[in-house]
């Protein structure tokens, strides 16, 4: 339980939890992004193994999918970068559920756990679909965070909150990844919602782009994911100097407010 | 005897069998796979579904706009000519001949109902060839929806003219650039608004694929068509056809003919696109070179590579070009109670043309597909001479008459 007793540890100490996403094998020196976001302060990586229909994700990050398949990307290939990297936070690989399934339960579940990955998060595997993933994860020590949705009534988020391992992924707003102008009320609800039913970290994300927005939203939950506005720099051109700015833009932020 | 005249009215047959479990069809194939956000709707959908098909108000509303609006029963025919020809006894269930020309109208006004019932005020669709964007279009006009279309952009480029009706229609259609840009595309960016829009809006999927209750509630609405065609085909060769054949890409058209069939003693026959031959990687044919995968919310047989990266299918017809197929068709594979062949595009073609000649009926390149199919296997022998084969002809070409006249007339042949 490496994901959630370091996330939880930090929450004792006072911190507000951020966790960004980079979209995996999108560029040679994706892994020095890994680093730079891990050094500005990060408090666990997120990284996407990109899928080719990854329908929870907007557009930016489809892009980013589309770009690091087509220069080579694969699940293999990313968990073994992955392998016995120099950062000293958790890592979460997020993917969907085709990849995982085609390569198998048991093999990718070790194969993630033979690597260091603490957690995986499979946004198309709902909590009713989680069984054969769920108990290979389990048996492998492999964190599954699950989503809840500002549209899950409340008896389900219970069962998701308790289900959940690492953190609970709090949806902060319906729709896809991507960047928004502004935060919606609902976003504070559902941090509200979730704490209230768990002591596990509850994390908000999907629509959260800005320091201003992240602390907002720290505000009603543990923390923050932030994945598009980091992944639309690193599209731009951006390298790991820019991604790790603007991390320890979100941390200097999320910390003033604490 | 029952009366299946055009004009009278509909007799919506005893409903079939619901899956199993969380949609489950044999072989574990089916499910729910989508994001958190979807599943309330899918559960309230699921519900809304199961009381309305038991329920006599909603079936006699359904049955009634069957008859009076899309012009069912629609006949069997049979085809002298192109049996004469062949040696075997073809048929055809003549789905061309509904309200907008394809079997999609079935499903959707099914599904339109269900939409009022949920108090939704806006539909959205994906399509392929244009005939489920153009039937949604219509029942939106017809019960003052609005109406939103997904489109892939190579589709919206093939099928400009079906683009044209469902903006005549008052819909919107949305390009989809991302991808391959067709059916698969416009499936996930469907998906995407509805993640966003779930709460106000009703997602009418136009075939057998998606998470449950999609590919049995798809296939209730559709099975009217081989309810129809048994009765029919009982009527006119008393008793059942010995081979029943239906093109293949999602499936709808092929597991609404088969639910009439599946326990009859009928050879079922499904046709997926070989679009440049098998061997070319160029096709659709999901169950003859799919592996199982979960895409669009269902277990499934689906086109993918070895990282179970989906691959992008290819068919001259844009409703055959779909990486995958519903879950009931990989059931049915598994189970070994239906077959499924493929015709490639150049056999799809001659097809077009066959028909077109020796019946004076313009078939759509989907079930230009079984045609296709049938006419080799006849030839072969892999259909026996003097058999009946029923052919679900799934919808008019019209919508066809230009790409494919570009084909004859370029150097593609």
């Amino acid at each position: 339980m490496k994901l959630e007793s370091h996330l939880r540890e930090r929450r004792e100490a006072g911190h507000k939890l951020l966790v960004p996403y980079v979209t995996g094998g999108l560029g040679a020196g994706w892994r020095d992004v890994l680093r730079a976001v891990a050094a500005a302060g990060a408090d666990a990586i997120e990284v996407g193994i990109p899928f080719s229909d990854p329908v929870m994700d907007g557009k930016t990050i489809q892009e980013a999918s589309q770009r690091a398949l087509e220069i080579g990307a694969t699940p293999d290939a990313i968990i073994a970068d992955l392998r016995g990297i120099d950062i000293d936070i958790p890592i979460a690989v997020m993917t969907y559920y085709n990849p995982v399934f085609h390569a198998g339960h048991e093999r990718f579940a070790s194969a993630l756990a033979d690597a260091g990955v603490d957690a995986a998060i499979i946004p198309d595997l709902p909590f009713d679909e989680l069984d054969g993933w769920g108990d290979a994860a389990d048996r492998a020590r492999v964190e599954t965070v699950l989503l809840a949705a500002p549209t899950t009534p409340e008896e389900r988020l219970r069962l998701i909150c308790e289900r959940s391992r690492g953190f609970v992924y709090a949806v902060a707003l319906m729709g896809v990844t991507g960047e928004r102008a502004n935060l919606p009320e609902q976003a504070l609800t559902m941090g509200r919602r979730c704490s209230k039913v768990t002591d596990r970290p509850v994390l908000l994300g999907v629509g959260i782009s800005t320091p201003e927005q992240a602390v907002q939203a720290a505000g009603a939950a543990d923390g923050v994911v932030v994945g598009s506005a980091l992944v639309r720099r690193l599209l731009q051109g951006g390298g790991p100097d820019e991604a790790g700015a603007f991390v320890a833009g979100l941390r200097a932020a999320l910390d003033a407010a604490t | 005897m029952t009366s299946l005249a055009r004009g009278e009215p509909v007799l919506l047959g005893p409903a079939g069998p619901e899956p199993t479990g969380l949609g489950r069809f044999e072989g574990d194939f089916g499910g729910r796979f989508v994001p958190e956000s979807l599943v309330p709707a899918l559960e309230e959908l699921e519900h809304e579904f199961r009381a309305a098909w038991h329920s006599d108000e909603f079936r006699r509303e359904f049955a009634d706009l069957l008859q009076s609006y899309a012009g069912r029963p629609t006949p069997v025919t049979e085809c002298h000519r192109l049996s004469e020809r062949l040696g075997v006894r073809v048929l055809l269930k003549r789905e061309d001949l509904t309200h907008t020309g394809s079997h999609k109208i079935n499903n959707v006004l099914g599904q339109a109902l269900l939409t009022r019932r949920m108090s939704k005020r806006r539909l959205i669709a994906e399509t392929g060839a244009g005939q489920h964007g153009v039937a949604t279009a219509t029942a939106a006009a017809l019960f003052g929806l609005e109406c939103i279309v997904f489109m892939g952009a190579v589709d919206v480029e093939r099928q400009s003219l079906n683009v044209f009706r469902m903006r005549l229609l008052g819909a919107e259609v949305i390009p989809v650039h991302s991808g391959s840009a067709t059916l698969k595309d416009a499936i996930n960016d469907a998906l995407r608004d509805w993640v966003a829009t779930v709460e106000t809006t009703h997602y009418c999927i136009g075939s057998v694929v998606g998470p449950h209750p999609y590919p049995w509630m798809v296939r209730e609405f559709q099975r009217v068509v081989g309810d129809e065609a048994r009765t029919q085909c009982r009527a006119l060769l008393g008793g059942d056809p010995d081979v029943v054949v239906a093109c293949v890409g999602g499936g709808s058209n092929a597991i609404g003919t088969f639910a009439g069939f599946v326990d009859t003693d009928a050879r079922l026959v499904g046709v997926e696109a070989a679009g440049l031959g098998l061997e070319s990687g160029k096709h659709g044919a999901s169950v003859n070179r799919g592996v199982p995968g979960v895409l669009h919310g269902a277990k499934s047989l689906f086109l993918q590579d070895e990282h179970g990266q989906i691959r992008e299918a290819h068919s001259i017809s844009a409703g055959l070009d779909y990486p995958g197929v519903g879950p009931e068709h990989a059931a049915l594979a598994a189970a070994g109670r239906a077959e499924y062949a493929c015709a490639t595009d150049h056999e799809a073609l001659d097809a077009f043309q066959a028909l077109s000649v020796t019946e004076g009926i313009v078939p759509a390149l989907e079930p230009s597909h079984a045609l296709a199919w049938v006419t080799r296997a006849a030839r072969e022998g892999s259909i026996a001479p003097g058999s009946t084969v029923l052919v679900t002809l799934s919808g008019r070409g019209d919508k066809d008459a230009m790409q494919v006249a570009e084909h004859l007339s370029g150097d593609s042949r």
